[in-house]
C-alpha cells in the first residue's frame, strides 16, 4: 500500500512539476479592466439593470429572425444551489413575460458536465428548438457542444460561465469575479488598520469565478500591509465554517473576514457570537440572512453581489436575438453592484427566504414576491 | 449460477429475462410518452443514438463493477480513479498527438495499480470492500486534489475522435462500449476466469475447496474493474477535452454504476448475472433520464422518482429470494 | 461475544489487546492537539470540540444498530438534511413550534425507518442499495419540500439544543446542552445495545441469521427495530446539527459515510455480529479529533483525505489481525 502511494505520489509530482498549465487566475490586465467597469457608466435604462451593457458593440442578428411561437430551449448546469434557484426563478418569470415564447424546454444536468454535453445532443437531436440558452456547467468541457449547436445554424445565448468559443450570440454576464474580489477587499481595507489580520473563507478550489475572486483580494490585501491569517476552504457548509472560525478565534483575534461568496456568512458570524466576541468586519453577499444579521448587529458588513437578474438578461438576450433587433456582443456586460452600509436598508425585506438574492432585479415581476418563495 | 439449476424452471427463466422485461417496459413507456405528449419528433433514429450515447462512461464503468459484484466484492473507488484517469490523460498528452499513445498506457497501469492494490488490500489484509475501496478512493481523491485543483492540461483534437467520431450517425465510443461488453461477456461465458468468476462469488469456501484460488479471481475482477474506469476516465477526457478532478465525482458514477448493476439484475451478494442485464441497466438509467427530459420532469422530483426507481427494480428481482440480505 | 476468548490460557499476554485502541488512540490524539494548541486544553476549547462531534457521535451510535444488524444505512445523512429543512419550512419563526416540529420530526424518522427495515426485510432489497434509493429520495424530497433553497430560519428554541451554552459553572465554566444531548442519549443508546434482550438480539441476528432464526430470534422485528433506531438518531443529529449550523439544503450530506467511518475505527464488524457503542462515540471522537490535528498543522484537505482513507483501511486491516491472532 505505501509503495503504491508514495508512486502515485511521485508519478503526480513528477507530471505535476512537468505539465499543469492552470488556468491563470490572477490576470492584472483582466484585475484592472474589472476594476474600472465597477465604477464604469452603463448604457441603459437606470432603474432596469438586467437592460444595462457595458461597451457598444453590438450584434446584427437579422438573420435569426424568426416568426413566432418560439421554442426556447435551456440547458441549465443545475439548480443545485440557492442562487442558481433564484435565477431560474427569475428566468422562468422573465419566460411568462413574452408571449411569442410558445414553448419553455428546460433540461437539468444536475451538476455533470457529461449530462450536459447529452443534453445539449438530445435537446439538437429532438427539441426543435428556435434558440438554445446554456448556463454551461464548466467553461472548456462544454465548448465542443456549444460549437456543435452553433454549426446547426441555431442562435446560442451563453450566461454566467463562459465557453471558449465565439460562435454564440453573445455571453450574458456580470462585471466577474476580480469586481467581487476587489469590492469585498476595499471595503476591509478601509476599515481595518494597517497590519490587521484577515481570514479568508472560500467554498471550494478550482471553481474560475471564485478563484479569481480570491486572487483579485489576495493581491490587494498584500499591498494594504494586511496579514492574511489563512485561506479555508468551507465547502459551502456552515458547520464546517462555524468550526473553522472557532478554531481561529481559539489561537488569536481577528480583525476581518472576507468570503468569496456570501451562503455561509451568518455561520462565520455566529461563530464570534457563540464566542461572546465582537462581530469584526465580515464581508458577504446579498443573501438576506447575511443583510438581516449585518443590519441587526451593526458589524461593519458589505455585499458584494453577483446579480442573480443576468437569468432574466438571458431570456431577453434570446427573444431580442429571434426578433433579429440588435444585441450587446460579443460579451453582454452587466453592471455588478455591492450593497453598503447607506443602501443596505433598501434590499432588506424579512418576508423573503433567507438566502433570497436580493440583488435580483425581480421586484418589478407580476409574481413577486411569492415565485420566490416570499410571503405578502 | 452454482444453485439455480437445481430450483424450478419458471424462477429460472424470470430470473433470466427480468432485465430484458425492465428494459421492455422503459421503452414501452418512453414510446407511450412521446405518443401521448405528442412529441414524435423525439422518436427519430438520431434521437435514439442520442439517448444510448448519453451514457457511455456509466456503462464502461457499469461494466467492470459488474465483474467486483459477480465475485461478492464492490468498488466504490471507480469515481475517484475516474477523475484521476481523465486528468492524467490530458496532463500527459497536453495537446501533443505524439503523447496519446504513452497516456493510454500510462491511465491503464494506474488503473491496474488500483485494481491490484485494491484486489490485495481486500484479499491479503480481508478488509471488508466496501472500506477498502472507500478508502482507496479517499486516497485518490486526496492524492489528486494535492496536485490539481481544476481542469489540466488538455486532449488533442486527433483524441477527440474517440468520443466524437461517428460512422454515419452511430458514434465510436458507442460502438466501443457494445464491443467492450462482448468482449466482457465472452470472458464471463467461456473462459476459465468467467467460471471462477461465479463460482467465488457464489460460494468462495466451496470455490476454494474445489482448487480454485479465489484470491487470485477477487483480484483479478479488481483489475479488470479499474481497468474499466481508466478506460472510462480516458473516454471522459476525450469528451470534455481536459480532466478535472471533480469530474468522476459529480458523475457520481461509484453509486450510479452499482445502481446499474443490481438493477441489470446482478445479485449484491454475487454469483449471479451478467454483462448484458447491466447493459440493460444502463439503458434503462439513459432510457429514464430522457423520459423526465422530454416529460419536462422538475429537477427535484426527478430525483425522488430516481430513488424509488432503483429500490423498485432491485426489489422486482429480490423479492422472490429466499435468501437473507445484508 | 467476549465469553468465547475468556478461557484462553494465555489470557495474560493477551490482556492488552482486548482494550479497544480506539480509546488510545483518542487520548493520543487530544495530547497531541493540547501539545500543539495550549487552548484546547482550556473549557472553551474542549468543550466546543465537543459540542461540534456531537450531531456525528450521536449518529454513529444509531448507525451502529444498523451495523450490528448486519445491515448498512446509507440515509442517514438524508434523514439530518429533511429534519432541518422540513423543520425550517414548518417553523415560519414561531418560537413555540419546536415543541410539536421536534416530535413530528421523530415520527417521520421513525416511518422512514420503518420502510427501509421493511424493504429490506421483506421485498429482499440488500440494505446498500435500500438505502442508497431512499437517499436519494430524501434528498428530493428536501429539494422539493423547500424549492432547492431553505424557505424558513429556525426558531431559537430549537437552534437551543445544538447552539447554546449554559455558562458560569464552576470549574468547567461552560456547558453546551449539546454535550447534555450526547450524554443523555449516549446512554441510552449504550443501555440499548449492551443491557437489554434486544441488543443482544441483534448481535445474534448480525452474527449469523440462520442460527438466530433456529434460535427463535424474530430477525424481520429486530432488523426493522435497528433501522428504526438508526432513523431516529439521524433526526436527533438533524436537529443538534441544525441548530450548530442552521439551515442549509446539503447539510447531512456526507454524514451517512462518517457515520459509518467512525463506527469501524471504534472497532464494528461490517456486515454484523460486533459493535460497541461507547467505542463507536470514541471512533466519532477519533474522526474529529484527526481533523483538528490535520488543520492545527495546517495540513490542507487533500491530506485529510488520504489521512482519513489510510486510517479506515488501517483501522480495519488491525482489527481483523487482532481477530485473526484471537483465533477467530
Amino acid at each position: 500500500m505505501q509503495k503504491i502511494i508514495l508512486a502515485a505520489a511521485v508519478f503526480g509530482m513528477l507530471t505535476g512539476a512537468a505539465f499543469s498549465q492552470a488556468p491563470n487566475f490572477d490576470d492584472p490586465a483582466e484585475f484592472a479592466k474589472q476594476r474600472d467597469q465597477l465604477t464604469a457608466t452603463f448604457n441603459g435604462p437606470a432603474d432596469q439593470p438586467y437592460l444595462q451593457y457595458a461597451g457598444d458593440s453590438m450584434a446584427d442578428t437579422a438573420s435569426f429572425k424568426k416568426e413566432g411561437p418560439w421554442t426556447v430551449c435551456f440547458s441549465n448546469a443545475g439548480v443545485n444551489n440557492p442562487w442558481r434557484v433564484v435565477g431560474y426563478t427569475d428566468m422562468t418569470e422573465e419566460v411568462k413575460l413574452h408571449p411569442e415564447i410558445g414553448t419553455f424546454t428546460h433540461v437539468d444536468a444536475e451538476g455533470s458536465d457529461d449530462k450536459q454535453i447529452a443534453d445539449i445532443d438530445d435537446l439538437l437531436a429532438g427539441g426543435n428548438c428556435s434558440v438554445l440558452i446554456v448556463s454551461p456547467n464548466s467553461t472548456a468541457a462544454l465548448t465542443p457542444a456549444v460549437e456543435k449547436a452553433c454549426a446547426a445554424g441555431l442562435p446560442v445565448i451563453v450566461f454566467d460561465r463562459g465557453v471558449t468559443t465565439d460562435c454564440p450570440v453573445t455571453f450574458v454576464h456580470p462585471v466577474g469575479g476580480y469586481g467581487f474580489g476587489i469590492q469585498a477587499a476595499e471595503h476591509i481595507i478601509a476599515n481595518v488598520p494597517a497590519g490587521g489580520k484577515v481570514l479568508m473563507l472560500r467554498i471550494l478550489p478550482g471553481v474560475d469565478v471564485l478563484e479569481t475572486r480570491a486572487s483579485g483580494a489576495r493581491n490587494m490585501f498584500k499591498e494594504a500591509g494586511l496579514e492574511v491569517l489563512g485561506e479555508e476552504f468551507t465547502d459551502g457548509d456552515n458547520a464546517k465554517t462555524k468550526s473553522i472560525v472557532e478554531d481561529y478565534l481559539q489561537r488569536g483575534t481577528i480583525d476581518a473576514v472576507w468570503m468569496d461568496a456570501g451562503a455561509t456568512a451568518v455561520a462565520a458570524v455566529e461563530a464570534f457570537e457563540d464566542q461572546g466576541v465582537d462581530v469584526p468586519v465580515v464581508t458577504g453577499e446579498d443573501q438576506q440572512d447575511y443583510l438581516q444579521k449585518w443590519r441587526d448587529l451593526g458589524f461593519k458588513g458589505i455585499a458584494p453581489t453577483y446579480p442573480t437578474y443576468q437569468w432574466r438578461t438571458a431570456i431577453i438576450a434570446a427573444v431580442n436575438t429571434l426578433k433579429g433587433e440588435q444585441v450587446p456582443s460579443p460579451e453582454w456586460i452587466l453592471p455588478q453592484p455591492a450593497i453598503t452600509q447607506d443602501v443596505l436598508d433598501q434590499y432588506i425585506n424579512e418576508k423573503m427566504p433567507p438566502l433570497h438574492y436580493a440583488m435580483c432585479g425581480c421586484e418589478d415581476m407580476p409574481n413577486y414576491p411569492q415565485a420566490w418563495g416570499g410571503t405578502e | 449460477m452454482t444453485d439455480t439449476p437445481l430450483s424450478t424452471p419458471r424462477r429460472f427463466r424470470f430470473e433470466r429475462h427480468a432485465s430484458t422485461i425492465l428494459l421492455v417496459s422503459a421503452v414501452a413507456l418512453y414510446i407511450a410518452l412521446i405518443i401521448i405528449m405528442g412529441q414524435t419528433r423525439f422518436l427519430t433514429l438520431e434521437n435514439l443514438v442520442a439517448i444510448l450515447g448519453r451514457s457511455i462512461t456509466l456503462g464502461i464503468t457499469a461494466i467492470g463493477q459488474t465483474f467486483a459484484i459477480l465475485v461478492a466484492s464492490i468498488d466504490l473507488s471507480v469515481a475517484s480513479l475516474i477523475s484521476a484517469s481523465a486528468v492524467v490523460t490530458s496532463v500527459v498528452m497536453n495537446g501533443d498527438p505524439a503523447m496519446m499513445l504513452p497516456a493510454v498506457l500510462a491511465v491503464l497501469a494506474l488503473g491496474a495499480v488500483v485494481g491490484l492494490a485494491n484486489g490485495l488490500v481486500i484479499t491479503k489484509l480481508e478488509v471488508n470492500p466496501l472500506i477498502a475501496t472507500l478508502g482507496m478512493s479517499l486516497i485518490i481523491q486526496g492524492v489528486l486534489s494535492y496536485y490539481y485543483n481544476n481542469f489540466a492540461g488538455n486532449v488533442p483534437v486527433e483524441f477527440q475522435v474517440f468520443a466524437y467520431g461517428t460512422v454515419g450517425i452511430v458514434p465510436f465510443s458507442l460502438m466501443f462500449m457494445f464491443v467492450l461488453a462482448g468482449c466482457a461477456w465472452f470472458v464471463l461465458r467461456f473462459s476459465r476466469f468467467g467460471s471462477d468468476v461465479y463460482s467465488v462469488g457464489g460460494n468462495k469456501d466451496a470455490a476454494r475447496l474445489a482448487g480454485i484460488k479465489t484470491d487470485r479471481v477477487v483480484i483479478g475482477a479488481h483489475v479488470i474493474c479499474s481497468l474499466c474506469a481508466a478506460i472510462a476516465g480516458i473516454y471522459l477526457a476525450s469528451r470534455l477535452r481536459s480532466g478535472a478532478p471533480w469530474i468522476g465525482a459529480e458523475g457520481v458514477y461509484d453509486l450510479e454504476s452499482i445502481a446499474v448493476v443490481v438493477i441489470g439484475g446482478t445479485v449484491l451478494a454475487g454469483g449471479r448475472g451478467g454483462i448484458w442485464g447491466t447493459i440493460a441497466g444502463v439503458i434503462i438509467f439513459s432510457l429514464i433520464d430522457s423520459i423526465f427530459n422530454v416529460a419536462g420532469v422538475d429537477a427535484f422530483v426527478k430525483q425522488v422518482l430516481r430513488g424509488i426507481i432503483i429500490v423498485a427494480a432491485v426489489a422486482f428481482y429480490a423479492a422472490r429470494s429466499k435468501r437473507p440480505v445484508a | 461475544m467476549s465469553a468465547q476468548s475468556l478461557p484462553q490460557p494465555t489470557a495474560a499476554t493477551r490482556r492488552l489487546p482486548r482494550i479497544n485502541p480506539v480509546y488510545v488512540l483518542v487520548v493520543a490524539l487530544i495530547l497531541a492537539i493540547i501539545v500543539m494548541n495550549p487552548a484546547f486544553g482550556e473549557p472553551t476549547g474542549y468543550m466546543n470540540f465537543l459540542k461540534r462531534v456531537t450531531a456525528l457521535a450521536i449518529l454513529s451510535a444509531g448507525a451502529l444498530y444498523v451495523i450490528v444488524s448486519g445491515g448498512f444505512d446509507l440515509s442517514v445523512g438524508s434523514i439530518m438534511t429533511l429534519t432541518v429543512i422540513g423543520s425550517s419550512m414548518l417553523a415560519s419563526n414561531d418560537p413555540n413550534s419546536t415543541y410539536w416540529i421536534i416530535p413530528l420530526m421523530l415520527g417521520i424518522g421513525a416511518v422512514i425507518g420503518l420502510i427501509n427495515g421493511l424493504v429490506v426485510s421483506y421485498l429482499k432489497v440488500p440494505s446498500l442499495i435500500a438505502t442508497l434509493g431512499m437517499m436519494i429520495t430524501l434528498n428530493g424530497v428536501a429539494f422539493m419540500w423547500s424549492g432547492g433553497a431553505p424557505r424558513g430560519y429556525l426558531p431559537d428554541t430549537f437552534r437551543f439544543f445544538g447552539r447554546y451554552n449554559i455558562t458560569d459553572i464552576p470549574v468547567i465554566s461552560l456547558l453546551p446542552i449539546a454535550v447534555i444531548c450526547l450524554v443523555v442519549f449516549g446512554v441510552i443508546l449504550w443501555w440499548g445495545m449492551h443491557r437489554t434482550n434486544f441488543g443482544r438480539m441483534l448481535h445474534a441476528v448480525g452474527d449469523n441469521q440462520q442460527a438466530a432464526r433456529l434460535a427463535g430470534v424474530p430477525v424481520e422485528r429486530v432488523r426493522i427495530s435497528a433501522f428504526v433506531v438508526s432513523a431516529l438518531t439521524a433526526v436527533l443529529a438533524g436537529v443538534i446539527l441544525g441548530g450548530r449550523a442552521g439551515v442549509s439544503v446539503d447539510i447531512g450530506s456526507g454524514f451517512e459515510l462518517q457515520a459509518i467511518t467512525a463506527a469501524v475505527i471504534g472497532g464494528a464488524q461490517l456486515l454484523g455480529g460486533r459493535g460497541s457503542v461507547p467505542a463507536t462515540i470514541a471512533g466519532a471522537l477519533a474522526l474529529e479529533a484527526i481533523f483538528t490535528l490535520l488543520n492545527l498543522l495546517g495540513l490542507a484537505q487533500p491530506v485529510r483525505l488520504v489521512v482519513q482513507g489510510l486510517i479506515l483501511i488501517g483501522a480495519v486491516a488491525f482489527a481483523t489481525y487482532q481477530r485473526k491472532r484471537a483465533g477467530r
